[in-house]
C-alpha cells in the first residue's frame, strides 16, 4: 500500500478492495509508527479522519461517491480548518483553533476527502528547509538525516513516506516544487489566481499560491480538479473555466517543443543534477518531443527581485498578527507597546522577524523607490523573458533545485546560502506562471527533481507532459528503503 | 548597503519586535548580507518599464453590496485572548 | 502686518452602502460591539477583501458631482500603523492612484461674493474600530463593528481663509454628499468627520506657516470654534518669538481648545505600498457616463431655479436649496399653496422651528408638505389668519388632523361677518376711553401708529378670529370719523 497513488487507491475504493476507514485507519497507523522520526505532521486528526472516512464510506454504499469520496490526504498547515489547530508551523498560532475552512479545505471536504491533519512546514512558509518550524523540522525520508526542503517540506517528507497518499501545498518561491524535488514525489504550482487564497494564511499575497503534491502527475491532476477553480472570497482569484485535468494526461507529446533556458544549466549546481536532467529531457525527445534552447536573461535578478517583494509584502501581511484578536500575547504586558514588541518577538522565530525587516525597511521613507519599485520593475523583465521563451517553445524545463537535499543544519547559519537554493524555482512566482517538479533520478542516493514551465493556464499540457514521462520512466515509484 | 544598530533598532520599533540586545548585531549583519545581495539590481536600468505589482493585467471584480455576514462574535471571539463584554482587551491606551 | 490664516480641510464622509468596503459585514450604526466584525474584519489568518462596488459608484458620483477629473485607474494602497482597534495592522487607502483627481466647489462669502475652493483628491479607504477607553479600568475595549466601514476622504487645496469660509465649505461638502444620498451626513454619530489643517502667515506672504492638523472633529460649530481658536493660538505665539510645531492636536468640546496628542509615534513611517490582495480598479466611459445619468440635481443648480421659478430672496434660495429632502418638501408646499414666498417663510420659519425644538428630521415630520401647503391654503383664501394658522400648525403637529380638520373642530374660522366686527370694534372703542382721547388729540400723521393698540384689543376679544384687514379698515374709519368730528 505504501507507494500506492490516489489513482490506484480510488479504484480499491471503488471496487470495494478496501474501505475508506480501512484505508484511512492504515495511514493513521503509519503516521503512528514513522512520524516520530519523520516529524511530517503537526497535528494529527485521527477522530476527524475516521469519522470522515466513515461517512465516505456511507457515501459510497449509498451510490453517490465521486472521484475523490474517501480518499486520505493532509493539509499543509497554512491552510485554515476550522476547530483544528492552524499553525502554519509557528509559535504564534500555537493556540490558534481556526474558526472557518480555507475554500481549498471546503472544497476537498465538499468531495468527500479524508484530512488526516496538517502537516509540518516553515514557519509562515519563510524557509526551503523546513528548520524554521516552531514544532521543529521534518526530516527527508531518503536520509533522515537531511532536509525535505521547504516550506511544504512536512507534505513532500508525509508523501514521500507513505504516511499520506497526497497533501496539498503552499509555494511563494518554489515551496512545492522545492521539496518535491527533495523527496523525490511529483508536485504543482498551479497559475498565480487558479487555486483560491482564501484562508491560506498569507506570506507574499502577489506570489502565494496553493497547489497538490503526489507521487505522481495523474494524482495532481486528480487534486487540482477539487483544488482550482473562482472564489468570490478571493479577489485576485481567476474566473476561467476549470477543464478536468485528467483527461488530457494520454494525450500524445509529439511535436511538443520544450526550451532549455541556458541559464538554467550554468553556475552553481551539482553535475549529478545536470546529467539527470538532460537524461529526462532525452526521454521526452524520444517521446516526439523537439528540444531547443531558449534564455531567460534576467534569472539572476530573480532572487534579489524576490527577496524585496516578498518579505515587503510579508512585513505587512503579518502585521495582523499583534496578540489583540487571536494567537500568542505575551505574559503580562506593561503597556500596549510592550504587549506588541513582546507578543511579536516571542512569537515570531528568527527567519521570519529578519524577514519582517527586511520588508519593513524596503518599504520605509527614502527606499521604497531603490528597492520595492526596483523589484517591480524587475520582476516584469523577468516576467517578459518568460512570456518571449514561452512564445517560441511549449515547456521550459531544468533541474528544480541547484542540489539534491543537504543536511540538517547545513545551510542554517548563512540565509544567503538557503535562498540560493530556490534559484531555479523563485522566478516563475515572480511571472505567475505554473511549473511543475517531477522525480528524474538520483543524486548521492537523493532525489533529483525535474522542473516543467508552462505559459499561464497551462497545467493541463505541463500534468499531460509530466504524466507521459512517468508511463515511460519509473523514477517516481522509488521509495525510501526501510 | 550596510545597516548598523541603529538602523535595526529602528526597523524593529517600526514592525514593533523585540529585539533581543545581545541579538542586535547579528541581525545587523544578516540584514547587510541580504541588502548587499538585493542591490544587484542596482545595476539594472528600468526607468522606463512599468512595476508589475500582479503576475497579471487582471482588474479588480467589483462585489454586490449585500450584507451577507450576521452576527458571529461568540464563535469568532473563542480564539481572542482577552475579551470582556464582547469588546477586545487590550492594555489602557493612553491617547 | 495683518496676519492671514490659511486653511486646508480633510473631511472624512461615511459612504451609505449596506455593507462594508471589503466585507459582507452590515455598517448600521449602534449595534452591540463585535457584532458587525466577520472574520474579514477581523483580519483572521487568511482571510482576504473583496471590494463593494456600490462604495465605488458613490466615489464617482461624488467626482462627478465636484467637476473632478476621474481615476480611470484607481489602486488600493496599504498605509501600514499598529494600533488596536486597526485589525490588519494597516489601512487600505488610496495613496498614489485616488479614485477622484482635483475638482472644486464654489461657496458663498457673507459679503455674497462666491469664492472657488479646489478640492485636491477624493480617495476611498476603510474605516477603523473604535477604541473604548472608559469602560475598565486598565483596559482600553475593542469595538470593530466599524472597521472596514467604508470612507470616502476628500482632501480640499489649503484655499481657505477664515474659519467662515472654511464652515461654509464643510457644509457644501456636506450638502453634496447628503444630496448624492452616498452619506446621511449624521456629524453625531461620525458620519461625516473634519480634520482642519490650520496656519498663519503675514498677509501677503507666499510661504506657508507650519500647520497643525486638528483631527476629528464632529459638527459646524465646532470646526469654527477650533480653527478661530487655533488661529489665535498660532498668532499669540507667533507675536511673543515662538515657533509652530507641526503636530496633531485634539480639540476637546468642553473645554472649546485643542490641545496637543501625545505623539503615538515619533515619525509616522506608513510605509505605504499598492496592496497585493487587491486588484486595480479599472472603469470606463460607459461605467462613467452610466453613473453620470444618475446624477441629481445638485444645491448650485437648484438654488439657481429656485430664484429663477421661485423668485425666492438669495437667502432663501440658498438655504431651500442645500438639502435634497428640505428642498422637496418646499417645493411640495409651494406647490400646494401656490405661493412660493408664503411657503419658504413657513418651512424656514414655522416648521423649521418645530423640527429643531423636536430634533426632527425634515423627512419624519409629523405635518407633510401637502399638509402645510393645505394649510397655508386656508391664510390665502382668508378662512383664517397668519396668526391662528400657527394655533393650527401646532395642532397638526401634535396630530389632531388636518388643517381644515383642526380649523373646524377648533372653531378658528376666521370671522369676516363685518356686524360681528363692527359690534367688537365699537365694544372696544367704548372701553378704551383714555386711548381713544389721545388718538383723537395725537397730530394726524402719529395716527396710524396708536392704531395698533385697538387693533390688539379687537384681535383679543376676538381670540385671533376677527379678519385684520377688515378690523383696521373699520376702526380707522370710526376713530378718524371721532377725531374728525
Amino acid at each position: 500500500m505504501l507507494d500506492k497513488t490516489l489513482a490506484e487507491l480510488a479504484q480499491g475504493l471503488a471496487t470495494g478492495e478496501f474501505s475508506s476507514v480501512e484505508l484511512t485507519q492504515h495511514y493513521l497507523d503509519r503516521i503512528n509508527a514513522e512520524d516520530g522520526t519523520l516529524n511530517s505532521f503537526i497535528t494529527v486528526t485521527p477522530e476527524q479522519a475516521l469519522a470522515q472516512a466513515e461517512a465516505a464510506d456511507q457515501l459510497r454504499a449509498a451510490g453517490s461517491a465521486g472521484t475523490f469520496t474517501g480518499l486520505p490526504i493532509a493539509h499543509k498547515d497554512i491552510f485554515c480548518t476550522q476547530g483544528v489547530r492552524t499553525s502554519c508551523g509557528s509559535k504564534m498560532l500555537d493556540n490558534f483553533v481556526s474558526p472557518y475552512n480555507a475554500t481549498v479545505v471546503e472544497h476537498f471536504n465538499q468531495a468527500g476527502a479524508v484530512s488526516l491533519g496538517k502537516t509540518n512546514m516553515d514557519e509562515f512558509a519563510m524557509g526551503s528547509s523546513n528548520e524554521s518550524s516552531f514544532y521543529g523540522p521534518a526530516r527527508n525520508p531518503w536520509n533522515t538525516d537531511c532536509v525535505p526542503g521547504g516550506s511544504s517540506g512536512g507534505s513532500a517528507a508525509a508523501i514521500a513516506g507513505g504516511l499520506t497518499p497526497g497533501a496539498t501545498g503552499s509555494d511563494t518561491g518554489g515551496s512545492i516544487r522545492q521539496p518535491a524535488a527533495l523527496c523525490g514525489i511529483t508536485g504543482l504550482k498551479p497559475t498565480y489566481g487558479r487555486v483560491s487564497r482564501y484562508g491560506m494564511i498569507a506570506y507574499a499575497s502577489s506570489l502565494d499560491q496553493g497547489g497538490p503534491m503526489a507521487r505522481t502527475a495523474e494524482d495532481n491532476a486528480m487534486m487540482l480538479n477539487v483544488m482550482a477553480g473562482f472564489d468570490p472570497k478571493d479577489s485576485t482569484s481567476l474566473d476561467r473555466p476549470v477543464p478536468d485535468y485528467t483527461l488530457t494526461l494520454n494525450d500524445s507529446l509529439k511535436g511538443l517543443k520544450i526550451g532549455l533556458p541556458k541559464e538554467f544549466f550554468s553556475g552553481e549546481i551539482d553535475p549529478q543534477i545536470t546529467t539527470q536532467v538532460q537524461n529526462a529531457i532525452r526521454e521526452f525527445e524520444a517521446l516526439g518531443a523537439t528540444v531547443q534552447e531558449v534564455s531567460l536573461p534576467n534569472t539572476h535578478l530573480a532572487i534579489p527581485a524576490y527577496y524585496i517583494i516578498a518579505p515587503a509584502e510579508a512585513s505587512s501581511n503579518l502585521s495582523r498578527f499583534d496578540g489583540v484578536r487571536y494567537g500568542y500575547r505575551c505574559e503580562d504586558p506593561t503597556d500596549l507597546e510592550d504587549m506588541y514588541k513582546r507578543s511579536r518577538g516571542e512569537g515570531f522565530g528568527e527567519e521570519v522577524k529578519r524577514r519582517i525587516m527586511v520588508g519593513t525597511y524596503a518599504l520605509s521613507e527614502g527606499f521604497y523607490d531603490a528597492y520595492y519599485k526596483k523589484a517591480l520593475q524587475i520582476r516584469r523583465l523577468i516576467q517578459q523573458d518568460y512570456v518571449n521563451a514561452l512564445s517560441e517553445v511549449d515547456i521550459i524545463m531544468g533541474p528544480t533545485t541547484p542540489h539534491p537535499a543537504f543536511k540538517l543544519g547545513e545551510k542554517n547559519a548563512d540565509p544567503i546560502s538557503m535562498y540560493m537554493e530556490d534559484i531555479f524555482t523563485i522566478s516563475l512566482n515572480l511571472a505567475g506562471m505554473p511549473g511543475i517538479s517531477v522525480p528524474c533520478g538520483f543524486a548521492n542516493q537523493l532525489p533529483v527533481g525535474l522542473q516543467m514551465i508552462g505559459n499561464y493556464f497551462a497545467e493541463e499540457r505541463l500534468l499531460n507532459a509530466a504524466h507521459q514521462f512517468q508511463q515511460a520512466t519509473d523514477w517516481h515509484k522509488q521509495t525510501p528503503g526501510q | 548597503m550596510s545597516l548598523d544598530r541603529t538602523d535595526v533598532e529602528k526597523i524593529a520599533h517600526l514592525a514593533r519586535l523585540n529585539i533581543a540586545e545581545q541579538d542586535i548585531q547579528e541581525y545587523a549583519e544578516n540584514l547587510s548580507n541580504i541588502l548587499d545581495l538585493v542591490d544587484q539590481m542596482q545595476a539594472v536600468d528600468t526607468q522606463d518599464i512599468t512595476p508589475m505589482a500582479h503576475p497579471m493585467d487582471a482588474i479588480q471584480r467589483l462585489r454586490l453590496d449585500e450584507v451577507t455576514e450576521g452576527n458571529q462574535r461568540d464563535h469568532l471571539q473563542t480564539v481572542a485572548p482577552a475579551v470582556e463584554a464582547g469588546l477586545f482587551q487590550v492594555p489602557k491606551v493612553i491617547e | 502686518m495683518e496676519w492671514e490664516a490659511v486653511i486646508g480641510l480633510e473631511i472624512h464622509a461615511q459612504l451609505a452602502t449596506k455593507s462594508k468596503i471589503f466585507s459582507g459585514a452590515s455598517t448600521a450604526f449602534g449595534a452591540e460591539p463585535n457584532t458587525q466584525a466577520c472574520a474579514v474584519d477581523l483580519a483572521l489568518p487568511g482571510t482576504l477583501p473583496v471590494f463593494n462596488g456600490e462604495a465605488l459608484r458613490m466615489a464617482v458620483l461624488f467626482g462627478l458631482a465636484i467637476d473632478a477629473e476621474i481615476g480611470y485607474t484607481s489602486v488600493f494602497d496599504r498605509k501600514n500603523y499598529f494600533y488596536p482597534d486597526l485589525p490588519k495592522g494597516y489601512q487600505t487607502s488610496q495613496l498614489f492612484h485616488p479614485i477622484v483627481g482635483t475638482g472644486y466647489v464654489d461657496i458663498t462669502l457673507d459679503d455674497g461674493t462666491i469664492k472657488r475652493v479646489g478640492v485636491t483628491r477624493a480617495h476611498l479607504e476603510e474605516d477603523a474600530g473604535k477604541s473604548l477607553h472608559e469602560e475598565f479600568p486598565n483596559m482600553t475595549g475593542i469595538d470593530l463593528n466599524r472597521a472596514g466601514t467604508p470612507l470616502l476622504e476628500i482632501v480640499s487645496e489649503p484655499d481657505m481663509r477664515s474659519a467662515e469660509e472654511a464652515v461654509a465649505y464643510v457644509k457644501k461638502i456636506h450638502a453634496i454628499v447628503t444630496n448624492l444620498g452616498i452619506c446621511d451626513g449624521n456629524m453625531a454619530e461620525g458620519s461625516f468627520r473634519c480634520d482642519c489643517n490650520v496656519s498663519v502667515r503675514y498677509k501677503g506672504e507666499e510661504e506657508f506657516g507650519n500647520r497643525t492638523e486638528s483631527k476629528n472633529i464632529n459638527s459646524f460649530r465646532f470646526i469654527e470654534k477650533a480653527i478661530k481658536g487655533e488661529i489665535i493660538r498660532q498668532i499669540d505665539i507667533l507675536e511673543d518669538g515662538g515657533h509652530i510645531t507641526q503636530e496633531t492636536r485634539l480639540y476637546d468640546a468642553n473645554k472649546d481648545e485643542t490641545r496637543s496628542m501625545r505623539s503615538k509615534e515619533e515619525a509616522n513611517d506608513y510605509r505605504y505600498f499598492p496592496c497585493p490582495d487587491l486588484l486595480p480598479i479599472v472603469i470606463d466611459d460607459d461605467y462613467v457616463n452610466q453613473v453620470r445619468a444618475t446624477l441629481p440635481e445638485l444645491p448650485d443648480a437648484r438654488k439657481a431655479r429656485f430664484l429663477e421659478q421661485y423668485k425666492l430672496s438669495d437667502y432663501d434660495a440658498m438655504v431651500l436649496s442645500a438639502y435634497r429632502d428640505l428642498s422637496h418638501y418646499f417645493e411640495t408646499v409651494a406647490n400646494t399653496a401656490g405661493d412660493a414666498k408664503l411657503a419658504a417663510n413657513w418651512v424656514m420659519g414655522e416648521l423649521s422651528k418645530l423640527l429643531n425644538q423636536n430634533d426632527t428630521d425634515i423627512k419624519d415630520s409629523p405635518v407633510s408638505a401637502e399638509q402645510l401647503g393645505g394649510l397655508l391654503l386656508r391664510i390665502k383664501d382668508n378662512t383664517i389668519t397668519g396668526k391662528i394658522a400657527k394655533q393650527v400648525f401646532e395642532a397638526m403637529w401634535a396630530g389632531e388632523g388636518s388643517a381644515d380638520e383642526v380649523i373646524e373642530s377648533k372653531g378658528l374660522k376666521q370671522v369676516t361677518d363685518s356686524g360681528a366686527i363692527e359690534s367688537m370694534v365699537d365694544d372696544v372703542i367704548a372701553a378704551n376711553q383714555p386711548q381713544v382721547d389721545q388718538y383723537v388729540n395725537a397730530e394726524p400723521d402719529k395716527r396710524g401708529k396708536m392704531i395698533g393698540f385697538f387693533m390688539g384689543k379687537v384681535m383679543q376679544a376676538s381670540q385671533g378670529k376677527a379678519n385684520p384687514g377688515q378690523v383696521q379698515g373699520l376702526l380707522k374709519q370710526k376713530l378718524d370719523a371721532l377725531a374728525d368730528g
